[in-house]
């Protein structure tokens, strides 16, 4: 069980959605997380420090949360390790094809309403839900 | 330098966001997926926030001619509806679905020293390198072949 956490999502949502705006006004950049790391990896993008500065932003920040707020950051994988890699490789190259991921597609590429995002976000939202089911209910798995 | 802490800044308020929001915990997010089960609709709360602002924020950063930092925005052109983005992203969910971790919340859930955030960002970036490595090589064998 987790607990429902409305004013924490809410909460956390909008600072979400805040960095979006933000990079689109200072780089003029879709806040995605597939495309930032894509840059990051050889070939190199020629404008990786951004990319690796908002990556570092956002791995620092559960810690600055923890020690400026005192708010503990609940974090639970009930997944075996394997999976949870079998499940990065298969990520990886869902995210590769489809051109992004989550932040990309379910947040900027909505907020735009732009038809590929709005299909995408459909898609592995419906894939995720569908898989779930499957682990959990049909073959009795984590 | 100004441009790289801007940045750097915003991922922080990005890694915040996603942290406080429950999306780099997988155990919250495959139960939002469990609608059949233990359901936790808080990740909804998260896509509905996060869009309300992010929308009504675009509407007034894109009426500018350029962002601060550059000449010009970079948005994507493509509107084409392919197989590519749609099996992607098809794959992209089974992934997500079988572990509760996305790349957008596994970032941040490095930074809480999770072992298992660490292994789920490992096996990404392999896999994202062999997406890439494929896609080259299909294209180059198109320029041959033509």
């Amino acid at each position: 069980m987790t607990e429902f956490t409305p004013v924490l999502s809410l909460t956390g949502g909008a600072l979400i959605g805040l960095a979006a705006v933000l990079l689109m006004a200072t780089h003029g950049r879709i806040a995605g997380m597939t495309g930032i790391l894509t840059g990051l990896m050889p070939p190199v993008s020629a404008d990786w420090a951004w990319r690796a500065a908002f990556v570092a932003g956002a791995i620092v920040a559960p810690i600055l949360v923890l020690q400026l707020t005192d708010t503990v950051i609940a974090f639970d994988s009930p997944v075996p390790m394997p999976w949870v890699m079998i499940s990065g490789l298969i990520v990886g190259v869902g995210v590769y094809f489809g051109s992004g991921c989550t932040s990309g597609h379910g947040v900027c590429g909505m907020a735009r309403l732009s038809p590929r995002s709005i299909v995408a976000t459909l898609t592995f939202l419906s894939t995720a839900i569908i898989t779930v089911f499957l682990v959990r209910h049909v073959l009795g798995g984590f | 330098m100004l441009r790289t802490v801007s940045a750097g800044v915003t991922g922080l308020i990005f890694g915040t966001g996603i942290a406080l929001s429950g999306m780099a915990n997988p155990a919250k997010v495959l139960n939002f997926f469990d609608v059949a089960g233990q359901w936790d609709p808080s990740l909804a709360l998260v896509m509905v926030a996060a869009l309300i602002v992010a929308f009504t924020g675009y509407r007034l950063v894109l009426r500018r001619s350029a962002p601060l930092f550059e000449a010009k925005f970079h948005l994507p052109t493509s509107r084409r509806i392919d197989v590519p983005l749609v099996a992607g992203s098809a794959v992209f969910g089974i992934g997500w679905g079988l572990s509760g971790f996305c790349p957008g919340g596994a970032i941040p859930a490095l930074g809480l020293g999770e072992i298992s955030a660490w292994a789920f960002i490992g096996a990404m970036l392999v896999g994202i390198l062999a997406a890439r490595t494929v896609r080259i090589a299909l294209q180059q064998r198109a320029l041959q072949s033509a």
